[in-house]
């Protein structure tokens, strides 16, 4: 075959490879299914996001639960309000980016209130903050700080600054963009609660 | 005089081979007939040492892995257990680690070195660019393999990068869980670190390093001259500045190893954690998921990248700081990637470029170390600012070069090499 192809050859041979190289692209995209699934959570990991009960019974207001519970393997933060934060979360406060919750994606509809929780008297948030994922630290008192003089209590995150305050409302001009992350949750009794699921009946 | 019978038996081996294999076409044009500029400098060292490093950890690596356990309850347990229980295990185990940070001092000294002689330029673009993949997976490589003594820095380092992922609008949060493979990071996480750390780029390494050098001996070594040898040949066709790689500068650099050596085991025999800059504190202390360490600070050859990312401090059309600060840093990361088009200069050298050039590479090096210092420390307005200034001096290095490039004045860069 050394002689140059008719151009009726040449666009049968285009045809030709057009159709495989399409059926190819096809068939990679097949096979490459079973290696980008692999690496979505497995059956395990799935199971170990299963919710989670916790007994609230020592929870003091002004304190947060200690040691520390987790539902799918991240910290709970756990808090008492005392009579004097919550009415203190109820008033407007200017220094808040998403004071009314608007973003929705970061607490159920049940905790789109002042105080962010079902219960006035007790928060529940994910202790992970929403900049890149340190665990923020527990300041309750409302008392001054090194990062802030004012600090009326809340969170505050080593990594890179970020403060909340005792609903978990981010502060304006912190790294961190979004509220705390409130849990779909409820209330077995007064004293237990369940992380993971809206409902009480589940 | 007649050729001795073991010499003979030699020639009759190699005779052999090169039916069958290109043992001797091989040898010559990688090494004995490679010619190389005869006017290398210090600089010139570091490719060499990367190689050596790579070995250096090729070989550690392996031999880690013999006693190191990828479960969530067994990795830390097995780091203590190669520290203090298995023979020689310390050893092996520093070197590995004092050899990630070597690693990385060499590239970055190789790396100034194409800065300062251009050695990005015409004939050598595909050198570079291969070059900055290396770089590439070799912080993939790093930063994987720091997730695997699973201490506490392990774990909240490798979970403040993989949230960076989550900060990519709409697919963010999914494509975080994919890569962890889970919920938060986990043992899950680890393995695959794993696989990838001693697997996967350590493959996509070896193979990059192959081609960076069969690259460059198609192009030929630049040199501090940045004066093309090609252009100046004898009547047999051999460059009149260059000289054997072999063996002149295996010797050289053979010399230079032993000396790199010498201070590279001064390290891992009596400084393998430098003040907390290679090996951090908080990793004495098993991963903890409910508990953050005092202060996130990456490992010191991430920590420039860092700054920048954390220097990008507003949103910005809509889109948060913290994905602006993933853009800026990746970008960072990527620059050097187009110098090949941003040079607009005649010359090659900085021997020979004007004074722009030589005040940017200044500023550029003096920023980048502010940079580097200050992501091992705790933000405050003042070295936020700080950062955002080097970051903007770090862009301005790439951006503005072929306007300086074009206007300055440049001097005649000699017929031969000096």
């Amino acid at each position: 075959m050394s002689e140059e192809p008719s151009p009726a050859n040449k666009n049968r041979r285009y045809l030709l490879i057009g159709a495989t190289a399409g059926a190819t692209a096809v068939g990679v995209m097949g096979a490459a299914t079973p290696f980008v699934k692999y690496w979505t959570p497995s059956a395990k990991a799935r199971a170990a996001a299963a919710p989670t009960r916790v007994d609230i019974a020592a929870l003091r207001p002004g304190e947060i639960l200690k040691p520390t519970p987790a539902w799918r393997g991240q910290p709970l933060f756990i808090v008492g309000r005392t009579p004097a934060d919550i009415e203190r979360l109820g008033q407007e406060n200017d220094e808040l980016a998403d004071p009314a919750s608007d973003n929705l994606e970061k607490q159920p509809e049940y905790a789109r209130n002042a105080w962010r929780s079902r219960k006035p008297e007790v928060g529940i948030f994910l202790g992970i903050c929403t900049h890149l994922g340190c665990s923020p630290t527990y300041h309750g008192e409302p008392a001054a700080q090194d990062f802030d003089p004012n600090w009326q209590g809340g969170f505050y995150c080593p990594c890179h600054g970020s403060r909340f305050d005792l609903a978990g409302r981010v502060v304006k001009g912190v790294p961190a963009p979004d509220n705390l992350v409130v849990p779909p949750h409820s209330y077995l009794s007064d004293t237990e609660i369940i992380v993971g699921v809206d409902e009480e009946t589940a | 005089m007649a050729e001795s019978t073991p010499d003979r038996a030699l020639t009759r081996l190699v005779a052999w081979i090169d039916q069958r294999f290109p043992l001797t076409k091989v040898v010559e044009e990688h090494a004995t007939k490679y010619y190389a500029p005869k006017n290398f400098n210090f600089w010139y060292y570091f490719g060499v040492l990367a190689s050596v490093v790579l070995v250096l950890q090729l070989l550690t690596g392996i031999w880690l892995t013999m006693a190191y356990v990828p479960s969530g309850d067994g990795a830390f347990a097995s780091v203590e257990y190669i520290m203090r229980d298995v023979e020689y295990g310390d050893i092996i185990r520093y070197l590995h680690s004092t050899g990630a940070s070597a690693f990385f001092v060499v590239v970055y000294l190789h790396m100034f070195r194409g800065l300062a002689y251009g050695s990005y330029q015409r004939p050598r673009e595909l050198v570079w660019l291969i070059g900055i993949g290396i770089f590439l997976v070799l912080m993939a490589e790093g930063f994987f393999g720091y997730l695997l003594p699973w201490g506490n820095m392990s774990y909240w380092g490798a979970q403040v990068i993989v949230s960076l992922v989550g900060a990519i609008p709409v697919i963010g949060e999914d494509l975080m869980i994919w890569v962890r493979g889970d919920y938060l990071m986990s043992e899950i996480t680890l393995n695959r670190f794993f696989a990838l750390h001693v697997v996967a780029l350590p493959l996509a390494l070896v193979g990059l390093v192959f081609v960076h050098i069969v690259a460059l001996h198609k192009v030929g070594s630049n040199n501090p001259d940045g004066v093309e040898i090609k252009d100046n040949k004898d009547e047999n066709g051999i460059p009149v500045d260059g000289i054997p790689f072999h063996p002149y500068y295996t010797v050289h650099d053979f010399q230079a190893t032993i000396v790199f050596l010498f201070i590279f085991c001064a390290v891992v025999f009596f400084a393998p954690e430098m003040f907390g800059y290679f090996l951090e504190k908080p990793n004495f202390e098993q991963a903890n998921p409910l508990k953050t360490p005092e202060l996130i600070a990456p490992v010191w050859y991430y920590t420039p990248y860092y700054s920048m990312l954390r220097a990008s401090t507003f949103p910005l059309f809509g889109l948060q700081a913290k994905f602006w600060g993933f853009v800026v840093m990746v970008a960072a990361i990527l620059m050097p990637a187009m110098l090949p088009w941003l040079d607009r200069s005649p010359v090659r050298s900085m021997r020979y470029k004007g004074l722009a050039s030589k005040v940017m590479l200044a500023l550029l090096v003096v920023s980048f170390f502010i940079l580097g210092y200050l992501g091992t420390i705790h933000t405050t307005p003042l070295t936020t600012g700080m950062a955002q200034v080097c970051t903007m001096i770090y862009f301005a290095y790439f951006v503005l070069m072929p306007w300086y490039t074009r206007v300055e004045r440049t001097k005649t860069p000699p017929e031969r090499l000096t």
